[in-house]
C-alpha cells in the first residue's frame, strides 16, 4: 500500500516507550516514526536483502528473519506490541503467524488487504479474473499475497481462536466516507487494521 | 607485489611500536611489568576524537589488516576487502586502529620475545591469557593514543569475542560492537578441533617442550599440520567441491602403470600448512586456541548471556554466514537473542554463502553491502 495510510492509525495504539516488534518492517519507515514520536524501543524483523539495508540505513534494529521459521527466538510476552503491516497474505501459515504475535506481544496490530472489497470482488465475480487492484497489484502466477481473507473470514478466525478485537479500522482511498465502511466493512474497505489481544 | 597500489587501498603503511612501562596484571594473576604492542592505523583521527574503530584480530591475523607495508608485498593486509577509502570501514571516515594482540608472534610481546627477567625467550612459559587480558591492553592502547570512546569496536571470529568483551568490560568506551561469526563461548566440537591441532604441535620432536627457540629448532611439521587441520574447518564441502573437486596436480589413473597421484585440495593444504608454519610461532598458536577455548561471555554473570549484555552500553551489529560450521549462525542467533532480551539496540544479518567461516574475510556482495550501511549509519552519527 502506497500512502501507508495504515501507518497513522495504527500508530495511535502504541503506547509511548513500549518495546515494538514489527514482522515484515520493510524499510523500517513504521518503526523510524515510532521511535521519533513514540520514543519506542523496536525491532524489525526482515528477510529481503535491500530492505534489510534500507533498515540499516534507516538507523533501526533490524533482524535477517523469514517470518515462516515462527519466533521462537522470541520469550513469552516480552513485547509490548508486535506489529504486521500488510505481510499476512504473504506467510505461509497467518493462523500460527497471529498466534506466535500474541505470544511474543501483550498485544498486536495487524494490517491486510481486504480481500472482499467490491473491486477485488467485481473482479472475479464479473470478469471471472483473480483480483488485480492498487492494493494487490500482482497477477495470480507471481503473487507474493498466497492467503488472501477478507475482513469477515479474519473476524471468523479470532472468534475461533479466543482472540480478542480491541479495536478495528477500515481504511478505503475511494471511499474516505466513515460510515460506507463502518456499516458495511467487508465490501468497502481495501485496507483492515487490528488491534489485538489474547 | 603490487605493480601500483590501488586506489581503494590505504596504501603503503608503517607498523608502529607502543611501549608499557605500568606493569599488565593479568587475569591469571601474572603480572606483565613491561610489554609492547605493534599496531597500525589508517585514516584519520578527528578533532573530537570520535572516529577512532579499532579492528580485533582473529586467531591467524596480525596488526596489518590493510594496506601494503612495502611494495615486495604480495598480498595487502588480512581485511583489506573491508577497510580502506570508500570501503565497509572507510577510511574517509574512520581513523581505523589495528594492534596485534600480546601473546601474538606479529612484534607485540610475546612467546618469540626474550622475558627481560631471564634474559630467555618467553616460550612455553609467557603467562597463560584470556580475552579479557586482550582487551585491557587494547584499553591501555587506546589511553595512550588519546581515544576515549572509540565509534565502533569490530572483529571476527575469535576478534569478535574481544569485541563482545570490550562491550562489558568498559561499556562506557565504545558507541557500536561489530561481531562477525563470532560466539559467546565455543562448542565441545570446537575445542576438541584446537586439542587435535595443539597436539599436532606437540607431537613433533621439534618442539621441544616449547623450549624451540632456545634450542634452535622449529616445530615446522607439527604447525603445518595444526594449520590444515584448522584452514579445513573453515571451508565447507561444497565450497572445496567446487575450489577444487578431484582434479589432480599431479600423476594418472593408467591403468598398467603407477604414476603417484596428489590431488589438487592435498597440494593446496600443503601449501597453507608449509606456508604458516614458517611464519607463525607455536606457543603462540598453543595459546590462542587455549585463549580460544576458555573464553565464555558469560562465565562472570551466572552464565546468564542476558545478564552479561545488560551491562553493555553500545549498539550491536551481528553478522553470521549460512554455512559456517565453527562459527554456526545459531550461535550468533544466542548473541542476538541474549541483546534482545537484555533489550540492547542490535541488528543482525545472517548471509548466504558456500565459504564457511572463512567468508568473514571475504568480498562477498551482500555481506558488504550490509556491513557498508551499518558502518555508513556510524559515519552519519559522527557527522551530525
Amino acid at each position: 500500500m502506497s500512502s501507508r495510510a495504515d501507518f497513522d492509525i495504527l500508530q495511535q495504539w502504541v503506547r509511548p516507550s513500549s518495546r515494538v516488534l514489527d514482522l515484515g518492517c520493510g524499510d523500517g519507515g513504521l518503526l523510524q516514526s515510532l521511535a521519533q514520536q513514540k520514543n519506542v524501543q523496536g525491532y524489525g524483523i526482515e528477510n529481503d536483502r535491500a530492505l534489510i539495508v534500507a533498515s540499516l540505513n534507516n538507523g533501526i534494529n533490524v533482524i535477517e528473519q523469514n517470518l515462516n521459521d515462527g519466533l521462537t527466538d522470541f520469550t513469552d510476552n516480552s513485547f509490548d506490541t508486535v506489529l504486521m503491516t500488510q505481510a499476512l497474505q504473504v506467510v505461509s501459515r497467518p493462523d500460527q503467524v497471529l498466534e506466535e504475535m500474541l505470544r511474543v506481544g501483550k498485544e498486536c496490530i495487524v494490517t491486510f488487504p481486504n480481500f472482499g472489497n467490491w473491486r477485488a470482488r467485481w473482479h472475479l465475480a464479473i470478469r471471472g479474473r483473480m483480483p488485480v487492484t492498487k492494493q494487490l497489484d500482482y497477477e495470480w502466477y507471481n503473487t507474493p499475497n498466497i492467503h488472501f481473507c477478507t475482513v469477515r473470514d479474519f473476524e471468523v478466525l479470532c472468534r475461533e481462536r479466543g482472540i480478542q478485537v480491541l479495536n478495528r479500522v477500515m481504511v478505503s482511498e475511494r471511499f474516505p466516507d466513515q460510515s460506507l465502511k463502518q456499516l458495511c466493512p467487508n465490501s468497502f474497505a481495501e485496507t483492515a487494521i487490528y488491534h489485538l489481544s489474547k | 607485489m603490487p605493480e601500483s597500489i590501488p586506489k581503494n587501498s590505504v596504501g603503503l603503511v608503517t607498523p608502529q611500536t607502543m611501549k608499557f612501562d605500568t606493569p599488565l596484571t593479568l587475569d591469571s594473576g601474572h603480572v606483565l611489568n613491561s610489554y609492547e604492542i605493534v599496531y597500525e592505523t589508517y585514516g584519520e583521527l578527528n578533532a573530537e576524537k570520535s572516529n577512532a574503530v579499532l579492528i580485533c584480530h582473529a586467531l591467524s591475523g596480525t596488526h596489518h589488516a590493510a594496506g601494503y607495508n612495502s611494495m615486495d608485498d604480495k598480498k595487502p593486509g588480512w581485511w583489506d576487502t573491508c577497510i580502506g577509502p570508500g570501503k565497509a570501514i572507510d577510511t574517509n571516515k574512520f581513523y581505523v586502529v589495528c594492534p596485534n594482540n600480546i601473546g601474538g608472534c606479529n612484534g607485540s610481546t610475546g612467546p618469540n620475545h626474550i622475558n627481560p627477567e631471564t634474559g630467555k625467550y618467553w616460550g612455553p612459559d609467557f603467562p597463560p591469557l584470556r580475552v579479557r587480558d586482550w582487551v585491557k591492553s587494547q584499553a591501555c592502547l587506546a589511553d595512550k593514543l588519546g581515544i576515549e570512546q572509540w565509534a565502533a569496536i569490530v572483529g571476527g571470529s575469535l576478534g569478535g569475542m574481544q569485541v563482545m568483551r570490550w562491550s562489558l568490560e568498559y561499556p562506557e568506551r565504545l558507541r557500536h560492537a561489530v561481531v562477525i561469526a563470532s560466539a559467546m563461548n565455543l562448542t565441545a566440537q570446537n575445542i576438541a578441533f584446537n586439542e587435535v591441532a595443539r597436539t599436532a604441535i606437540r607431537s613433533d620432536d621439534d618442539y621441544n617442550d616449547g623450549y624451540f627457540l632456545e634450542k634452535g629448532t622449529i616445530p615446522r611439521k607439527g604447525l603445518a599440520l595444526a594449520r590444515m587441520i584448522g584452514h579445513l574447518t573453515y571451508l565447507t564441502d561444497d565450497l572445496m567441491g567446487s575450489k577444487f573437486g578431484r582434479e589432480l596436480r599431479s600423476g594418472d589413473f593408467e591403468r598398467g602403470a603407477y604414476n603417484e597421484v596428489q590431488f589438487q585440495v592435498e597440494s593446496y593444504l600443503q601449501y597453507q600448512g608449509e606456508k604458516f608454519s614458517t611464519a607463525f610461532d607455536a606457543n603462540t598458536y598453543i595459546m590462542l586456541t587455549r585463549v580460544l577455548d576458555y573464553f565464555d561471555l558469560a562465565r562472570e554473570y551466572d552464565n546468564d548471556p542476558v545478564k552479561a549484555f545488560s551491562n553493555a552500553l553500545c549498539k550491536f551489529f551481528v553478522v553470521s554466514f549460512t554455512t559456517d560450521w565453527r562459527f554456526s549462525p545459531e550461535r550468533s542467533q544466542e548473541i542476538k537473542n541474549a541483546l534482545i532480551s537484555a533489550g540492547k539496540d542490535v541488528s543482525y544479518a545472517e548471509i548466504e554463502t558456500p565459504q564457511g567461516h572463512d567468508a568473514f574475510l571475504l568480498p562477498i556482495e551482500p555481506y558488504l553491502q550490509v556491513f557498508d550501511a551499518y558502518m555508513k549509519r556510524i559515519a552519519g552519527e559522527i557527522e551530525s
